[in-house]
Parts: C-alpha cells; structure tokens; sequence
C-alpha cells in the first residue's frame, strides 16, 4: 500500500465517522484550519563494535495528533491512546485557542485516491529484514575495513530502519495516507599509529531496504571508505586558519546550501520577519551561475515525501534562480498567512510535535566548469570534500559547517589533508562568493538530519564542485 | 487529558513483564517505565503562538539470554500487544552474539536509600497562568529597550513525570520529578541589521522559578549588546568564556569522560585516568543527589544510587562516567551514572556536573586582558572527540584593556580541548545552576580566532 488509507485506518482501529466527528469538534467557525494526523512507527537498530555484534533495539509507537490553527495561532495536543473519547479529549485541547464551544457538525472527509506516483515502492521485508541479516552484513564490514588497513583499531557500525505509516485527515475535506520507510548504514573507524588516533566515518541510505545496501557489496564500500578516512587523518596537518578560497567537493558538502540559506527561506522565520532573508524575494542573493531547488519528489531519496505531514503533495520549488532569490518553502499556516503558494514542505517529527515548514532535499544544480579546472584555479586554498554537522542563526544570518575531510590546496594542485575545521559565513552573501560551479552535481549518500524547534526529520542536500572566493577558516595555524 | 492511572498500575506492568520475559526463557531482564505530562505555551508580539498539551507513557524492556541481550519500547500497554511485545524482544536477543561483559549490576548493589531529593514539585499551573507568564516575560523584554523590534516569542513550559524501574534481582524503584521553565527571545534592529538572543529560567520548584520580568530585562540586555557585531582580525589571543558557554566545555568533558567513548577508544581522554589534566585549582564534581537539581535522582538507570563524587580533583582527573557495562569494559566499578532512554540499552552519562568557582570575580577576570575575546555564544558541531580538535563558530566581544569593546561576530574559535583544559588560567565567582551542567565564568591563556 502506498497509500492506502482504509489499510491505515484498520491498523489504527478508528472509523471515518470517528474522525470527522473529531475533526467537527474541533473546527468551529473561528478556526481556519485543523487536522488528526495519525501515525504509527515501528523502528529498529542493530549495532556492531568490537568485532560482535552486541546491540538490538526496537521501539513501536502510535498515536494522534489533533491540531487547530486560528489566525497565527496554534493550538495542539497528542495522544498515544486512540479511541474516540481521547480523540475527542485532544480536539477539545487543540480548540482552546479558538476560545469557543465545542463544534458540534461532522467535518465530511473523502478518501483521496494514491497518487499516480509511488516514490518509494517497498516490499515491507525488505525493510523490516531479519536481524540476523542485518548481524551478517554488519560483520562483514567489521572484517572489510580491518582488512583494509591493519591500523584500523577499531569498528562501529550501525544499522538502522524505521517503518512509518501516516494517516492525515484535514477540514479541508482529505484524508491521505501514507508509508515511509527509512533505512541508514552507518561505518565509524578508529585508526591507530604511534600514539595519534584518528577517526573516520562513512554512511548512507534513503527510503529503501537492505537490498540496496547489498547490491554490489555497497556495504562494503561503507566499510573502506570510513577506513580510509580514518588512515587519511592520520596524516593531516593543522588547518590554516583565515579567509581564502575553498573549493567543496559535490555531494554531501550540499550541508553548506541547508545551513546558508535553506533554513533562512522557510516560510514560518520569513512571516514573522525573524530571517536575515525577511524582504528580499526578487533581489539578487547568489552570483549568476547559482540556482537552488528544493525538491522532495525524487525517488527513494532521505529527504522525499510522496506527500508532506499535512497531505500536500511534494513538489520541487525553486529557490534561487541564476542568483535571484525566487521562493520560500512553505506549509499550510505559513503559506496562507503570507498569501504564496503551498510547496509541500510541511513536516513533523512525530504525532507528538507541530508542522513546521521545513525542507526535504535541497541542492544546487549543475554548472558548466570542469571540477579539475576549479581546483587548479585556486592558487592558496582549501578543498573540503566531507562535512559533520552545521548550524545556522537565522535571524542575523551566521552559518557554520565543519570539515571532516580536508585538504590544502597549493598552486593549484591538492596537497596535503588537514584537520578538520569550521568555515563560517554569513547566509545572504556567500552565495555571492560562487564563481564556479562545476558539472558533476552530486547528491549525498543519504545520511543527513535537520533539527529545528527540537524536532528531527531527515533531509538530503546536493552539490556540484564549486569554488567560493572568500569564506573564513576556522583552523588553527593563524 | 486527564487519565488517572492508579500508581501501583505501573509497578504491576512492570513485575508482569518480568515474569512473561522469564517465561520465554530470558534469565534475566529490567523494565523501566515513564509516564509524564506536559503543557507548553508559546507567545509571540503579545499573542498566544502556540499551545501543546500532551499526556504520554512509554515502556522499555531489556532481556538477557545469558549474554545475549536486546531492548525494545512501546507505548501500547494493552494486554495482547504486552504479550507479543515481550516475544518479539526475546527474540531479538536471541538474534545477537553473545557479549561476555553483558549483564545486570550484581545484587545488592542496587539503590537502598530514597531519601527526599526536592524534584518534584506538585503545583499544577493552569494554562492561562503560563500564557500570563510568558506574554508578561516578553513584554518586559520589549519594555527594556526600544531597540527591541521583533520577537522569536516567550515560551512557559511546564511538565512533571514518573519513572519506574524494576528488575529480574528484585530491584523496584520510583521517583516522580517535575519542571518549569520560562524563556524568551527578543530580536533587536539597528540599521545594520538584526541580531537574536534570548534568557531563560528553569527550575524543578515553580516557587523558585526567575521573575518573568527579570528573565525579558536580561534576554533584552543580551540581545541590544550584540546590535553592530563585526569581524575582527586573524590572531591568538586569551578567550573568556561566559558562564553560559563555559557549560559547552564542560559537556564535552562528559562526552570525552564517558565510558562507552573511552573503551570504543573514541575519546581524547584514554587512559588519562589519575593524570593531570588542567591546573591544580580546576576541581570538578558530579552531584547526582543535589537537592532540587535538573540531574538529580535517587537511582540511576540501572538502579544504582546516585553520589556526589570528584571527577577532576584539584586538576587531576580522578574518575571516569561509568555504567555498569562500561565500567566492566575499562576494569572499573559503576559510578552510578547510567543514563536510560527508554527502550535503550543503558550509556553513561552525568548527573549535575559543575566545575567549583574560584576567587576572582568576573569583572577582575575582564580586567586581566588587555586584548582578547569573550565568548558568549557558540554555534556548530566542530569537535572531534577522538583527537579533541575544536574548531566553533563564535560571537561576543573583543576585549581593548580590560573592558568590552565592541559586539563581534563570524569569527571561529580553535584549538584541542586537551591543550585547552590545560590552559584553564582563572575560573570565576559566578556558578549559577541552569542546567545539569554549569559552569562559572572561565578564562582560557590562548586561542586561534579566525576572521577577516
């Protein structure tokens, strides 16, 4: 079932009539908009160290979450029990807002039918596999990356899946459902030489199942690639520490677009004119050779929806066009407040936590540059090729991003790695800084996590080879 | 949502469970049990924003097959999904290896004592009391400066939970806490540009809880200061780290001092234990039975008792945050500090971890450099806990003969947070505890700054 509604609903045990007597309650007329999202998550995860595979955990939850909005306001409430009475006592909550009686008429809802697309087709065993599966192939990396090296010290190792079916039912009138699968692997090595320890990480996944971990031994490549960060680090020098040019490699450096202006364009900041974006639509934000979309239609990437937490289908929005800054990424509040259009992007962690606008995978789309042209134009620089996590402050603009694999960039030829190290930057101007963009778009392995308002979702990001003239290093050797 | 459980019901489930997982064949097995609710108001430009209100519970289960072991959670505590729970567990354990270090506390070591630790406090706020709260918060911080032009909002949260723990030795135990807190976010505007910050208060006790009046004066004061923020040059100065983000240097410590890093070898402090690690007037303890405190609990997530202990003891490093697993894995006893999500596998993790204040006040610290930074907001995940390598986004202000000069901002922070504890050169008067973690005002001899 892709989305297949009455499937969902059997599982949650709650009739139609059920759901738009709730939603009748809490839909008076003084409440723009309100919905019963539905959700049941059922998650594993098996891990490795030490050679044994020595950790299994399962977790499954479910429950409703009843929502009214009123103007700007919100009111929510959740349950994890979900018969009619705690429906009704959560419609009650969610109205307090509306500071009015109970509704009494039935919100009709109409079952929409699936979409013509399934972006994420699954054979539920192929994600909810045996644990003993998962402990073979987890063991196979562990011997992959200490063969790979004999300075490999150490391995962990990861396996997680989550199996996610959503129901949501608005007073717009729908109610759609859907399944969302997530499966990650992910591979940390320690190397050790002479007293210098080093670390190493690799990983990936998407919304798929262990098959796409096994087609030609992927997990494998997991394994020596964490490895070989591991070894490279061993090697690595201080970072410099300074403004210069950087070069970042495609892919997962994409974290850069996510943290430099992704979150600065969400709708919900750009309402309440908390952005460092707030009031330059239609002004020029990027050079001319950046355009920047976020699309969540792309299949079984970590960042797609068949449709977003509130029923909108996904769909792909342009952010910046040739450094023209185009578009926000909104939900149903903040889209209706602002008067723009709905993009699809409304997103919760859980039935526990409110929709927020958020993205899904966003990336930059392909230059005309040849990446080896790019590095050998840097005559004094960095070239960054793999990123741990950033952060941004929406409100004045800051963003970080740390470097885990690094290298100096000397006379136009790459040199020697260093230490890892945080480039910093302001939102709306280093874009700015662009002046090649490579070819070779690349999207990322599948491993990325946004966190904003404490809630999680996962996301992806993209990147071709791309030169910034000037960002700040945050090395060491000043 | 009020659903009124009787409190033995808990209890109750968590012995049954007990006994299905022996049934199955489990030897041994522990089962913890969390119940809560919460009420969470957020306003924004003097309006109600936002209005959670949540009930929920949720169970975990840990089983042994001798030395094979798994965890898994639910939040259905209905009878015919307990029973296929408890079989799936099972089985999932018996999918795993045998890990020989695996296994419960031995009895009788197991928490005894509960004596009266003030986490709880039973007051119920009504939820027009926390809009009350929150909109009045906000409205002192608009009130403070008329620079203050935008608002993220004023947030009023209130919560209080349960938590039962039962095992296969015949431990049970139960404490029921209770949190308040109050915040707000004023966003300050100059014809530079905007600039955010925001103060907080957040108590076990709501008696005790920061005026909202008090906590919109200082969000403002902390949010104007920083309007007209620059870069500053390239160089290697001495860094001053205020309270708030002198606790992100102590959390690290944690992460470094944890168990489970330090046996993964994943830590930059392996086989520092009994070393000196910073100067010999850094004395550092966890406090797991300080009375009221965010950290505070009789027993850990194993059951052992909570202790107040030294961890860093007049510079040197005198114990590591060890569970039992971990502990087993370096050689060493618990120290009664495994954390517990529900459904995990216990870590380690601290209690309420605070570094001892000195003698010198923050102002004599201020008047001590003659150029340098001063912290007071840090941003990214720079950290690399196997080498100590540091690397953060910072702002907060440059320092011209013993005073604050200027707002700067988009500037890094580097160094190793080995070479960095060690260069601790004055710790402050000011320990306040806001959090698990805090800190006094610390200033550091040397750091790189990266900017222009």
């Amino acid at each position: 079932m892709s989305n297949n509604e009455s499937g969902a609903l059997a599982r949650f045990g709650v009739t139609d009539r059920e759901i738009e007597q709730a939603l009748g309650r809490v839909k008076v007329s003084t409440v723009d908009y309100a919905d019963l999202y539905f959700e049941y998550c059922q998650s594993e995860s098996v891990s490795m160290e030490e050679g044994i595979v020595k950790r299994a955990t399962k977790s499954v939850g479910q429950g409703v979450g009843v929502r009214a909005t009123a103007g700007e306001k919100t009111g929510f409430a959740y349950s994890d029990e979900l018969t009619p009475k705690d429906l009704n006592i959560a419609a009650d909550t969610a109205r307090y807002i509306a500071n009015s009686a109970q509704g009494t008429v039935p919100v009709p809802v109409t079952h929409r039918p699936a979409l013509a697309r399934n972006l994420y087709p699954h054979d539920r065993a192929n994600i909810e596999v045996a644990t003993r599966d998962r402990v073979t192939l987890l063991n196979a990396i562990d011997a992959e990356a200490r063969r790979y090296d004999p300075r490999i010290k150490n391995v962990m190792a990861a396996y997680n899946t989550e199996y996610k079916v959503m129901l949501v039912a608005t007073s717009d009138g729908v109610m759609v459902g859907d399944i969302q699968p997530l499966s990650r692997l992910q591979v940390t090595c320690i190397a050790e030489e002479n007293g210098n320890r080093q670390v190493g990480t690799f990983g990936g996944g998407g919304r798929i199942g262990l098959e796409y971990f096994q087609n030609d031994q992927r997990y494998l490549q997991f394994a020596r690639e964490a490895a070989r960060e591991a070894i490279l680090n061993l090697s690595a020098v201080d970072a410099p520490a300074g403004v210069m040019p950087v070069v970042l490699g495609g892919g997962w450096p994409g974290i850069l677009l996510h943290e430099a202006i992704g979150h600065g364009l969400e709708a919900d900041f750009n309402r309440k004119k908390t952005s460092a974006f707030s009031n330059l639509l239609g002004k020029k934000v990027a050079s001319e050779v950046c355009t920047i979309v976020d699309d969540g239609t792309l299949p079984f990437r970590r960042g797609s929806l068949n449709v977003d937490d509130e029923g909108t289908p996904s769909s792909r929005t342009v952010l910046i066009e040739r450094g023209i800054l185009r578009g926000y990424i909104t939900d149903k509040l903040n889209a209706r407040l602002m008067g723009i259009p709905l993009t699809g992007n409304g997103r919760r962690e859980s039935y526990q936590s409110v929709v927020l606008p958020r993205m899904t995978n966003t990336f930059m789309l392909a230059g005309e540059s040849d990446p080896k042209d790019i590095i050998k134009s840097v005559k004094k620089g960095l070239y960054a090729v793999s990123f741990g996590g950033g952060q941004v402050d929406i409100t004045n603009g800051k963003f970080v991003f740390s470097a885990s694999e690094a290298y100096l960039i000397e006379d136009g030829q790459i040199t020697r790695p260093v230490n890892g190290a945080t480039l910093i930057g302001s939102g709306p101007d280093i874009l700015k800084q662009v002046s090649m963009v490579g070819h070779d778009l690349k999207l990322d392995e599948g491993i990325g996590t946004c966190g904003k308002d404490g809630q999680s979702v996962p996301v992806g990001v993209g990147l071709p080879t791309i030169r910034i003239d000037e960002i700040t290093v945050g090395g060491t050797k000043a | 949502m009020t659903r009124v459980i009787a409190e033995q019901d808990y209890t109750n489930i968590a012995q049954d469970l007990l006994a299905r997982a022996k049934n199955h064949g489990a030897t041994a097995a522990d089962v913890m049990v969390a119940d809560g609710e919460t009420l969470s108001v957020q306003v924004r430009m003097g309006a109600v924003d936002r209005l959670t209100k949540a009930r929920e519970k949720r169970l975990g289960l840990r089983v042994f097959f001798g030395q094979r072991s798994a965890s898994a959670s639910t939040s259905d505590f209905s009878r015919d999904s307990l029973e296929r729970f408890v079989g799936e567990t099972c089985a999932l354990a018996q999918a795993v290896v045998e890990d020989p270090v695996s296994g419960l506390p031995e009895p009788g070591q197991f928490a005894t004592d509960f004596p009266e630790l003030n986490i709880h406090d039973a007051t119920k706020l009504q939820t027009d009391q926390q809009i009350d709260l929150a909109l009045r918060a906000e409205r002192a911080a608009f009130a403070a400066d008329s620079r203050i032009t935008n608002s993220e909002g004023g947030e009023c949260d209130s919560s209080s939970g349960r938590i039962i723990l039962a095992n296969s030795h015949g431990f049970v135990g139960q404490y029921a806490n209770s949190s308040f807190s109050l915040s707000v976010s004023p966003i300050a505007s100059d014809a530079a540009g905007m600039q955010r910050d925001y103060w907080y208060g957040v108590n076990r006790a709501f008696a005790k809880l920061d005026s909202p009046e008090a906590i919109g004066q200082e969000a403002t004061r902390r949010t104007v200061r920083k309007l007209g923020a620059r870069k500053v040059s390239t160089c290697r100065v001495p860094v001053i780290f205020d309270p708030e983000v002198a606790g992100s240097l102590l959390s690290h410590l944690c992460s470094a001092l944890s168990g489970y890093a330090l046996y993964k070898g994943a830590s930059f402090l392996v086989g520092q234990l009994g070393q000196q690690i910073a100067p010999d007037f850094v004395t550092i303890y966890d406090d797991g039975r300080m009375p009221g405190g965010l950290g505070t609990r009789p027993f850990d997530g194993e059951g052992l008792p909570t202790r107040k202990q030294a961890m860093v003891e007049r510079g040197r490093l005198a114990s590591y945050i060890l569970d039992t697993y971990s502990g087993k894995k370096l050689g060493l006893p618990s120290t009664g500090n495994a954390a517990r999500s529900i459904g995990e596998s216990p870590s380690a993790g601290p209690t309420n971890f605070y570094m001892v204040p000195g003698t010198t006040t923050p102002e004599q610290i201020l008047a001590s450099v003659k150029q340098g930074l001063y912290v007071t907001d840090l941003i990214g995940f720079g950290i690399n806990m196997v080498t100590g390598d540091y690397s953060r986004g910072a702002s907060g202000f440059w320092i011209e003969n013993g005073e604050l000069a200027y707002p700067v901002e988009e500037i890094t922070i580097a160094g190793n947070l080995k070479q960095m504890y060690a260069n601790i050169e004055t710790i402050g008067t000011d320990l306040v505890f806001r959090g698990r973690i805090a800190s006094p005002t610390v200033k550091l001899a040397e750091m790189t700054l990266a900017g222009n």
